[in-house]
This record gives C-alpha cells, sequence and structure tokens, in this order.
C-alpha cells in the first residue's frame, strides 16, 4: 500500500521543477539585479538612488497617495452597498449582487479604454475639454476595482448573524449606533480584504494611469515598466523588490486583521 | 418604505457608474466616426473589423490570442492535475512548501512576474515570441487549475482508488478510472479558469512578447498611439456579449452538474433506506 502513495507524490514532480524553475529562479533573477549595479558588482546603489533620486521617490509617495484615495472612495462608495445587499430588509435578490460580479468578467484593459471613451464622449456632447490626468486616473481606478471592495464585505455581512442587531436593538441603541458598534465591528474581516484587494493592484498598476493620466501620472508601476523597456534592469529590480515589500506589509496587516475570520478573498468564480 | 427606495435607488445609480463606459462604448460601435461622436447608426465598423483588406492586425492577433490561450490552458490544466493529486498526496511539510510556491504567482505583482520572466528568458537567450508567451501563462494559470481540482480531491473517496488497486487494477488505470472521474468538474472549472486568464492578461503578456501582438497588446499599442482604432469599438462590444454568453452557458453548466449531484445522492440515500 505504502509503495502506492509514494508513487502518486511524485506526480507533483515535473510541476515543482518548472515552479522552481519559472517561479523561484526569476524572483532571484529580481533579488540578484536589485542588489548590483551595472557592471555587475554587489552594491546598494539602487536603493540610495531610489531615495535620493527626488523623481522615483515623489511617484512612489504619488502611488501610495493615490492608492490610498482610490481605498477610501472606493469603501466610501462600496460599503453601503454591500450593507443594502446583503440587507434582507432591502434586498431579497441574487442577480443583483451577481450585477456587480459581471463587470470583472471584462478585460479591464477593455474597461479603462471604455471609461477613457466615455470622458471623450461626454467631452464632446457637452462641448468641453476633459483633461485627462490625476482625477481621471483615481476615477478609473475606482471604476477598476470597486467590485473587490463590495465583493468581501458583502459576504462577511450577509453571513452575520441576526441576532446581535437585535438584541442591539433590544437593548436600546440607536440605528445608527447599530451600525457603528456592531455592524461595523463584525464587518472588519471582510473590510479589511476588501482594502487590500483595493489597494494592492492600484499600487502596481501602469496601465490605468498610462491610458487615463496622458504621461502626467507616474506612478510607481509606470516607473517600473520604463526602466525595464529603456534596459535598466538594475534600478527596475530594485523598484520591483520595494513594490513587493510594500504589498508584502499590507498583506501582513490583513493576515493579523483576519486570520480568525476567513472571507471569500480572491476570485469568486 | 421611503429608505427602502433610497436604498435601492443607491444601488442601481452605482451600479450606472459601473456600467455607464461600458454602455457607451457598444452604442458607439454602431457609428462610423473616428472620434467619440454620433454620425448615425450603421455596421460600417463591424463590416470593417471582419474585412480582412482593413483589419488583418487586428484578427491576427485574435488568432493569436487564442492559440495562446488554447495551448497555455491545456498544458496547465495537464501539469494541474498530476500536480494537485500529487500535493494531495504529500506529508504535510512539502504540501505546505508546494502550496506557498503555488500562492506566488497569485499573490505576486503582475509586473513583477512579468518582468522577472522577462529577466529569465534574456539569461537564457530564448527569443521572445509565442513560446515565451505560453510560457508565462502556464506559471500563472496552473495555480489556479491546482486551487480548483484540490477541493475535487479532498472530497473524493479515497476507498474507491484503493478498492479499484485491489479488483487488479494498475495503479496508472486506477487514478484513470477511479480518481480523474471524480475530480473532472474542478478540471473543467479549472481549464475554464485558465483560459479566460490567459485571454485576460495583459500585464505579464507584454514584457515577454515581441514580434507578434495578442489583442490586449494590440489595443494597448493602439489606445497608446492614436486614440482607439474605431473598429476595435466593435471588437470590444463582439467581446462583451462573447463574455456574457460564456457566463450564461457556464452557469446553466453549473446548474446542470448541481442538479445531477443532488439527483444522485437522492438516489444513494434512496438505495440506503
Amino acid at each position: 500500500m505504502k509503495k502506492i502513495t509514494i508513487k502518486r507524490k511524485y506526480l507533483a514532480f515535473p510541476y515543482a521543477i518548472f515552479m522552481l524553475l519559472f517561479v523561484l529562479l526569476p524572483l532571484a533573477l529580481i533579488v540578484f539585479y536589485a542588489f548590483t549595479n551595472a557592471d555587475g558588482s554587489i552594491s546598494l546603489e539602487n536603493f540610495i538612488n531610489f531615495f535620493t533620486d527626488g523623481v522615483t521617490f515623489n511617484s512612489f509617495l504619488d502611488s501610495i497617495w493615490i492608492a490610498f484615495i482610490t481605498t477610501v472612495i472606493c469603501f466610501v462608495i462600496g460599503f453601503p452597498v454591500a450593507y443594502i445587499l446583503a440587507n434582507k430588509k432591502y434586498n431579497r435578490n441574487k442577480t443583483l449582487f451577481l450585477l456587480f460580479l459581471l463587470p470583472m468578467w471584462i478585460n479591464f484593459l477593455l474597461r479603462t479604454i471604455a471609461t477613457r471613451a466615455m470622458f471623450e464622449a461626454f467631452g464632446s456632447w457637452l462641448d468641453i475639454e476633459i483633461t485627462f490626468g490625476k482625477a481621471t486616473t483615481i476615477f478609473g481606478m475606482v471604476y477598476n476595482f470597486l467590485p473587490f471592495m463590495i465583493i468581501p464585505i458583502y459576504s462577511t455581512l450577509s453571513s452575520l448573524d441576526k441576532s446581535y442587531t437585535e438584541a442591539a436593538l433590544d437593548l436600546g441603541a440607536t440605528p445608527t449606533k447599530v451600525i457603528t458598534r456592531v455592524i461595523l465591528p463584525l464587518a472588519i474581516p471582510g473590510i479589511i480584504s476588501g482594502i487590500t484587494m483595493v489597494f494592492m493592484p492600484t499600487l502596481s498598476t501602469f496601465v490605468i494611469s498610462d491610458l487615463l493620466g496622458n504621461n502626467l501620472v507616474q506612478l510607481l508601476g509606470n516607473i517600473i515598466n520604463l526602466e525595464f523597456t529603456q534596459n535598466s534592469w538594475n534600478y527596475g529590480s530594485a523598484l520591483s523588490i520595494i513594490l513587493l515589500l510594500l504589498m508584502g506589509l499590507t498583506m501582513f496587516i490583513e493576515k493579523k486583521y483576519n486570520n480568525k475570520t476567513q472571507t471569500a478573498g480572491g476570485r469568486i468564480w | 418604505m421611503v429608505k427602502k427606495i433610497l436604498a435601492k435607488g443607491y444601488v442601481y445609480l452605482v451600479l450606472l457608474f459601473l456600467y455607464a463606459p461600458i454602455a457607451v462604448l457598444v452604442i458607439y460601435s454602431f457609428t462610423p466616426a473616428a472620434t467619440m461622436q454620433w454620425q448615425g447608426f450603421s455596421l460600417e465598423l463591424y463590416q470593417d473589423l471582419f474585412n480582412p483588406a482593413k483589419s488583418a492586425d487586428i484578427l491576427d492577433a485574435l488568432k493569436n490570442t487564442l492559440i495562446i490561450a488554447g495551448i497555455s490552458s491545456i498544458i496547465s490544466t495537464l501539469i494541474g492535475i498530476f500536480a494537485a493529486i500529487g500535493i494531495y498526496n504529500m506529508k504535510n511539510r512539502s504540501k505546505e512548501a508546494m502550496m506557498t510556491v503555488s500562492k506566488i504567482p497569485m499573490m505576486n505583482a503582475e509586473i513583477v512576474t512579468g518582468v522577472s520572466l522577462m529577466l529569465l528568458f534574456l539569461l537564457f537567450g530564448i527569443p521572445f515570441g509565442m513560446v515565451t508567451v505560453i510560457i508565462a501563462h502556464i506559471v500563472f494559470c496552473t495555480p489556479y487549475v491546482i486551487l480548483s481540482i484540490m477541493p475535487k480531491l479532498q472530497q473524493m473517496d479515497n476507498n474507491l482508488y484503493e478498492a479499484a488497486l485491489d479488483l487488479g487494477c494498475t495503479p496508472m488505470k486506477a487514478l484513470f478510472k477511479a480518481v480523474l472521474p471524480q475530480i473532472m468538474s474542478g478540471i473543467v472549472s479549472g481549464f475554464f479558469l485558465a483560459f479566460t486568464l490567459s485571454i485576460d492578461d495583459f500585464v505579464v503578456t507584454i514584457f515577454n512578447i515581441q514580434g507578434i501582438n495578442t489583442l490586449s497588446t494590440f489595443i494597448y499599442a493602439d489606445a497608446a498611439k492614436n486614440g482607439l482604432t474605431p473598429s476595435l469599438r466593435a471588437l470590444s462590444t463582439m467581446i462583451l456579449v462573447s463574455v456574457l454568453l460564456l457566463l450564461v452557458i457556464v452557469n446553466i453548466f453549473s446548474h446542470r452538474e448541481k442538479k445531477s449531484k443532488n439527483k444522485a445522492v437522492a438516489k444513494t440515500k434512496g438505495v440506503k433506506i
């Protein structure tokens, strides 16, 4: 019997080799390039450049700032949506929630182009010049990532035990107090995973800022893209590592808050 | 009551926000204007799209996209099946290590996955083209295949495999006859997931492609160059419609599967009684 289990285990062998070659080795290459300079000798030059070269550091701060604003806007718009959809008093219809999932099936490049097309169409209807820049970029980001905020909050709220809110109401809490003191704290796991699911992709994207920012918005992703297209691999790798560290930090915070309840993170389908 | 109307109204308003850009794109696919100005209803853009003389690049990109998605999803499904069965039969430690490595391409920033593979191909001197794109797609698709097969393995009745062995099957035959049928639904959904992920991808692709275009890279280059080529509005609309159709089909498929599963459960229960 034992022989067979040993044999079945080895079926994963090709996969292990594949991952070693195409996932771990490439990441090792990134680390290698990040800590070497153009001559190939080990140095911290790239990281020092990152902090001293004003342009990159500014775009780093800009990325965090734009990701932050996008996340806040997504939360402010998305939480009420999730709350209403999950609340049987307002909505018993499951298809309404599915309508929020549907746009995620459309290629995000197409969605971003559609946003641009919409701005251009509005411009020609209202006969005004729409300037593409930071505001349109943030619009595009909110548009793209809003469902990622709504989905986890919705799934936490809809699995919430109704008796908590009833008990709070029975004990004399006002409806607003029920939301701030009972529902919000219980929804924290969903909120945290919603925040990470919006914050992380906005940090690393370069497509949305490219198409909706007209080169006025240079995010970390844009700079990494630029460095690699200009064959400056060392600096680009260092920036990739900084991006990964930032995402790792976000994930660490998420895990810390979220280790109790598992909500529907990642892809729903 | 007022509150309910307000609440619903708010939800519909947000939905409007989500669908407005798509609606604009679809509506303007029926007018021939080069910029976003309405010039009367016409199917000109659709005719242009299917005119090989006018849209050779687009049709070529479409063909490449389908070839890449087809090959990479088939290969990642094959690797994924064996990997999932293998990982499922591992001891705790190595199982955990394999699952952690599998999560890297899922968690990693797409741009980092893209550039890191680019560095690898440059190091090995592999020329960029369809092969590099396919390899890159297999990298980020396979973990999703494994993840959709894993739960089916955990639900699987292990006795069937052992019974097959006892009744004289070779391990390979037992795998095909007793294990594969039980995890088939996971394999199918994993395959579709890989296919859609591959079709959808832009960021990883753009760093590992040269000389050819997929739809994403074509659309991106086009939009970055001079605004959108009008016939791409028609193409976008058609992609939208096919995605919708695919979703409906998948939904019907999974609905049926659920139904037949319920029936099967009812049957076995009936037998027991």
